[in-house]
């Protein structure tokens, strides 16, 4: 019984370190910038935040489980020229490329999933060899950035329902996903493959598909952030997203989930990865010379990730 | 006799699940396809220059393989930005002169060891785990780029650096290969024969254990990866003389290579157990890959997803990992 409580408050603790930072950012973010609070503002910045929100979330169930993808990106990247080629901006067609771009991330995360559990290799250079593979069949299917997204996409993405952005609205329905998955038999075995590989197989639980399922999962999810990558930008392109995989990464870490696994949660990466899109957005409006800008913000990034992983260790420590 | 055969047999298997003979003979197999395919690519001149292209993976995978022998979930993916600063750093220092030659190799060197004792101290100290340590070093190194240059490239490789990297110094042998000889047997030596090296081993294969008998493990993890970006920014500063002046993402693409690198030369990823010379045949073997689907002409596209196949492939052969049944 105790050991639950002291659970329940490690959970607590353990996000502290990021809720202080995502208050942090929202505090300096809305001193620096005066309209941050306004509803443009937020529509605006949350249509650039979705993706990366979105793919957080992905890694983080492959990380929880004890495993590591490289390549969200490169996932990312196919199903968006792949959404958009069968779109061919049709209004009629929404539908079909949401069902398309999830199918084809997740038959992605199923190949990673596969390698990884089945055959027992190295997540780390297995995900880099499956990365090239569909950054290569992105640029078969569209050699260079082009096509039209469906209007109607673009123009509800931008827009608010009863107030509220629909890019907000996003991040809350994913968010709300991973509340239902974290439910789930899946997912407590997700936690028990994470934690202890060999203690979970002895209890029965299945680690070889449970390991496979948490990339075929982050796939389907990395499909979901090709569609609000599109509608943010217009148009394909089969470069998109070669930072997108180690920024996701970089989430991860800030919001609190532990890469050798078992730990912490999408929550806590969606807070991660909204955080790091805004600290980009302090340095922009603090000012900083533009050839500093970047020098600034991997200072920034890298104080973050010392801080989260020095609570997170004094935390287990304990 | 037959307990004969099967010991032969044994033997056999075992020299072909060496990953370190099996990647010389995926090598020598691509390079035989490659000459069957397209006549000339087995030639003498073709796989001198295979063997220079190589050279600079090959010495930035160095570094790479001591951090991973170093254990404790080791990795350093800063070293593609790190050889890309040294190259910049060097170029503007060097400004084409031979007087500054000296000057630029010792800075941008002073500098790659600087980052990698913040990397180092990050880890040990404040116990950031090395992807994540290196992770976020990557980004502050492309700021770094950024600050320093202005987004513009400027300066030029000294002409002594140039005709060393890519001047024939004997059996029309460019001088970088000569270089990158000399590290393989000095790297391989500091690895068996000296006390760091043994030490490397040791804190690698068990930490507890190393750290009770007497070797200073913090001391050990921390010289890894010094030496990982020392190197890394030597890669860069041969790279800089192969192609004279610099871009602003001039080694960037070699930070995975080097893993793979390490990986197919049957380093364990978990540290302690494996070396340099495996390393060496990992770049090889990367590099004799993307030239044959060069040579093959087949369009951009397919070659990247080529290359990730077999990549695929060659770790099945020997990078699996065991069964939890077992």
């Amino acid at each position: 019984m105790s050991g639950m409580l002291d659970r329940i408050r490690d959970v607590r603790v353990g996000a502290l370190a990021t809720w202080a930072l995502l208050v942090i950012a929202v505090v300096l973010n809305a001193i620096l910038q005066p309209t941050f609070f306004s509803l443009y503002s937020i529509t605006s910045n949350f249509a650039t935040f979705v993706p990366l929100v979105l793919v957080a979330i992905a890694q983080a169930i492959v990380v929880v489980g004890g495993g590591l993808d490289l390549s969200l990106g490169a996932i990312v990247a196919l199903s968006s020229v792949v959404a958009v080629t069968v779109m061919g901006g049709e209004d009629g067609r929404v539908g079909l490329g949401f069902a398309v771009a999830i199918a084809v991330g997740a038959v992605c995360g199923l190949v990673n999933g596969l390698v990884v559990a089945v055959v027992r290799l190295q997540p780390l250079i297995v995900t880099f060899a499956t990365a090239s593979i569909f950054s290569g069949s992105a640029l078969v299917v569209m050699p260079k950035p082009g096509g039209t997204v469906p209007p109607v996409m673009t123009g509800i993405y931008r827009t608010a329902v009863a107030g509220v952005p629909v890019s907000v609205l996003a991040v809350l329905v994913a968010v709300c996903l991973w509340l239902v998955l974290r439910q789930t038999r899946l997912m407590r075995h997700v936690y028990a493959v994470g934690g202890d590989p060999g203690a979970a197989y002895a209890s029965l639980v299945p680690v070889t598909r449970t390991r496979t399922l948490t990339y075929v999962i982050a796939g389907a999810f990395s499909g979901l952030a090709a569609m609000a990558l599109l509608a943010n930008s217009g148009s394909g392109d089969p470069f998109v997203g070669a930072d997108i995989a180690l920024n996701s990464i970089a989430a991860v870490v800030v919001g609190g989930v532990a890469l050798r696994g078992g730990r912490g949660g999408a929550v806590g990466a969606v807070v991660g990865a909204i955080v790091l899109a805004m600290a980009a957005n302090i340095v922009f409006f603090f000012d900083v010379p533009t050839t500093y800008r970047q020098l600034v913000n991997g200072l920034v990034i890298i104080g973050a990730l010392a801080l989260s992983v020095l609570s997170s260790a004094r935390r287990a420590a304990r | 006799m037959t307990t004969l055969a099967l010991a032969q047999g044994a033997r056999w298997k075992q020299a072909l699940t060496n990953p370190i003979v099996l990647a010389s003979v995926i090598a020598i197999l691509l390079v035989v396809i490659g000459q069957l395919v397209s006549p000339g690519f087995g030639s003498y001149g073709q796989i001198i220059n295979l063997l220079r292209v190589a050279s600079f993976l090959g010495i930035i995978a160095i570094g790479q393989t001591i951090v991973i022998l170093a254990g404790g979930e080791g990795i350093d993916l800063s070293v593609g930005k790190v050889a890309t600063f040294a190259a910049i750093i060097g170029s503007r220092v060097m400004d084409g002169h031979d007087a500054n030659l000296a000057l630029g190799l010792l800075v941008p060197l002073a500098v790659a060891a600087a980052i990698g004792l913040v990397n180092g101290l990050g880890i040990v100290y404040l116990r950031i785990p090395p992807f994540v340590m290196t992770l976020g070093m990557l980004g502050v190194v492309q700021g770094l780029i950024l600050a320093y240059t202005g987004g513009v490239a400027a300066g030029r490789a000294a002409p002594a650096l140039t005709a060393l990297v890519n001047g024939r110094l004997a059996l029309s042998i460019p001088g970088v290969l000569f270089v990158w000889l000399l590290l393989a047997i000095a790297i391989s030596l500091l690895l068996h024969r000296t006390r760091f090296g043994w030490n490397l081993y040791a804190v690698g294969t068990n930490r507890v254990a190393a750290e009770l008998s007497g070797i200073s493990v913090n001391r050990t993890v921390i010289s890894a990866y010094v030496t990982s970006a020392v190197f890394a920014g030597l890669g860069g500063m041969l790279l800089l003389g192969y192609t004279e002046s610099v871009f602003l993402d001039l080694a960037d693409q070699y930070m995975l290579p080097s893993v793979a690198a390490v990986v197919i030369g049957g380093t364990l990823i978990s540290g302690g157990i494996g070396g340099y010379a495996g390393s060496a045949i990992g770049a090889i073997v990367l590099t004799v890959l993307e030239s044959l689907l060069t040579t093959l002409d087949i369009p951009n596209a397919s070659r990247t997803i080529v290359n990730g196949v077999v990549l695929l492939l060659l770790l099945a052969l020997y990078g699996r990992q065991r069964r939890l049944r077992s």
